[in-house]
């Protein structure tokens, strides 16, 4: 599997609430929720946001509420994967349940810049920047989450 | 190797005689929560996949807290949802409104969660409970699902940052002060991934309400859980409370940790986060005394909305007026809070005083009702996160205090040390 998108950039500490502001969590629907998706730090993004881009970060990415609304937002916004220094831990725990790739990836996440063509093959882990021709590798998943996200998502992992 | 106290609780919730930092496990879960904004998402994935009986109808909690009583159509909707999947599963702990408190006021309170216990909740803050010596941690709505159905849930488990307690507080330092100081320490993601263990002798000063707001923003410094040991302060507080058999862990002496930080609490000063990020804290004393206007003041929250805290506030307020220009907001924990303030008095304290007191909400917490700022708006607050727009207005700003700084601000107008009015 592969991802192929242009690239929205952020830094350090993006939270949930920027993510999906806590005023719009009277919902549960996608594209209700995908349409205020990063409004309080970027309020063009759902505008510029194209299907199959890839949004980068720094570090702990996703901090702050455990609301999976953040990953929904995210994923039906059009987002093909997420790529970061380092997760929030119950982020990270969200995007695989909801099967929203992210990786892990320190050098990617501080030399991509926006607006960069990105491609990432899932398989190999392989990050490759399209527009500077530079190569990251991210940190492979434990196979135990490898049979989450193989499986499309905790609740399909766990159905007999 | 030994084990530090969490590793203690999972591997005996995984029926394994040791765990190590690293090892995916699959636990047991005494209890599973959710409240009215995660478990909307968890009940529509629990009937997607098809789920006809949850694990154990006994082991769920569903606490509406956070946009009730309905703040608005939408939320009367997920409210409805739940209350109709509470009804349908004959969920035994399903707090609704005259019923309900913050959740994470709620379930200690009434002895739905204690000693040695593994609980997921579908809210970040569900690390709370780590305060009674519970392995206790935030998870998503479909972790939250999965849990329903099974009773289990899947953790790596984590490596561990020692926290070492020495003296005892002075003057109006708190248990906020305390944890709010840690992350300034350590900062917003300093306990990544791990569990913060709390030990030491400054733990038996702690009272159990300063135990359950430490414990509780443990996640703002990035942790899977914070933990304190199990001593005559837990056994006190969970007598008559928790019906389930208490079990205590302790760490191994030679348990391993990845840090040791140790505070001396004898030495703290009440302390103050700074917008926008809980970890840029600042003492009382490097704040000018009006060098911080503020516009409310909110007092309550899963943080700061219990007993002491509303004690503390109001032994500030008390005689005195909330500044003019100044809007105080006072949220009690839970409907035994709220009625337990009124026989001592607090609230006519509060209200004598000119603030306001709310039914129990996690509301302005985080910019949902009963409390939103407008646009430049300051609010000192004694919640547990000042992310930008976290209260309100993107251009609002959030400062994170203890309630008894909240409450000597809200006299003065501007953010105040409490001994020096």
């Amino acid at each position: 599997m592969k991802a192929h998108g242009t690239v929205h950039k952020y830094g350090d500490n993006i939270d949930t609430d920027v993510i999906i502001p806590a005023r719009y969590l009277n919902t549960s629907s996608h594209s209700e929720l995908a349409s205020h998706c990063m409004e309080d730090i970027d309020k063009d993004f759902v505008n510029r946001v194209k299907p199959g881009d890839i949004m980068v970060a720094d570090k702990n990415f996703g901090c702050g509420s455990s609301r999976e609304h953040a990953p929904i937002a995210i994923k039906a916004s059009g987002i093909s994967c997420v790529i970061a220094s380092t997760f929030a831990r119950i982020f990270y725990r969200n995007a695989i349940n909801i099967g929203l790739p992210i990786l892990e990836c320190p050098q990617a996440a501080k030399a991509i810049q926006a607006g960069d063509e990105v491609e990432v093959d899932f398989d190999t882990g392989v990050i490759t920047d399209c527009t500077t021709g530079q190569t990251f590798s991210a940190e492979p998943f434990p196979p135990f989450i490898q049979h989450i996200i193989q499986k499309g998502g905790l609740l399909a992992s766990i159905e007999k | 190797m030994g084990m530090t106290m969490t590793q203690k609780i999972l591997a005996a919730h995984a029926g394994l005689p040791e765990v190590k930092a690293g090892q995916l496990i699959e636990a047991k879960l005494d209890m599973v929560l959710g409240n009215d904004i995660t478990s909307p998402v968890a009940i529509n994935e629990f009937e997607k996949c098809g789920a006809c009986h949850v694990f154990d109808n006994q082991r769920i909690a569903l606490v509406l807290d956070h946009f009730v009583p309905n703040k608005d159509i939408k939320a009367a909707e997920q409210c409805r949802q739940t209350r109709n999947f509470a009804g349908k599963y004959d969920i035994k702990h399903f707090y609704d409104v005259g019923r309900m408190g913050i959740e994470h006021a709620l379930l200690p309170e009434q002895g739905i969660v204690g000693p040695g216990d593994c609980i997921i909740g579908a809210d970040s803050h569900t690390c709370t409970y780590g305060a009674l010596g519970a392995f206790s941690t935030g998870v998503g709505s479909t972790d939250m699902a999965a849990g329903m159905i099974t009773g289990k849930a899947w953790f790596k488990v984590p490596s561990a940052i020692k926290v070492t307690l020495t003296g005892k507080p002075t003057g109006f330092v708190s248990g906020k002060d305390v944890i709010l100081h840690l992350i300034g320490e350590i900062g917003v993601d300093g306990a990544l991934y791990q569990s913060l263990e709390f030990t030491g002798d400054g733990v038996a000063a702690l009272s159990m309400d300063d135990r359950l707001c430490i414990a509780n923003m443990a996640i703002e410094a990035g942790a899977k859980n914070g933990i304190f040991p199990v001593d005559d302060v837990t056994r006190a507080y969970c007598k008559d409370r928790f019906t389930r058999t208490p079990v205590e862990y302790t760490a191994d002496e030679d348990a391993e940790y990845t840090r040791e930080v140790v505070i001396n609490l004898s030495k703290l000063r009440p302390t103050v986060s700074f917008p926008h990020l809980p970890e840029n804290t600042r003492t009382i004393d490097e704040i000018g005394p009006k060098e911080v206007k503020i516009d409310q003041a909110v007092i309550g929250s899963c943080t700061n909305g219990r007993m002491e805290d509303l004690r503390a506030a109001a032994s500030i307020l008390k005689g005195r007026k909330v500044a003019d220009g100044v809007r105080c907001i006072v949220i009690p924990g839970t409907q035994q809070i709220y009625l337990q303030a009124m026989k001592e008095g607090l609230i006519e304290t509060f209200i004598t005083a000119g603030a306001v007191v709310s039914t129990p909400t996690c509301g302005p917490c985080l910019g949902g009702y009963m409390g939103v700022l407008g646009k430049g708006e300051r609010a000192i607050s004694t919640t547990n996160r000042n992310f930008v727009g976290r209260m309100g207005h993107v251009e609002s700003e959030v400062y994170l205090s203890s309630p008894a700084v909240a409450a000597a601000s809200a006299v003065t107008g501007y953010i105040t040390d409490p001994a020096a009015i």
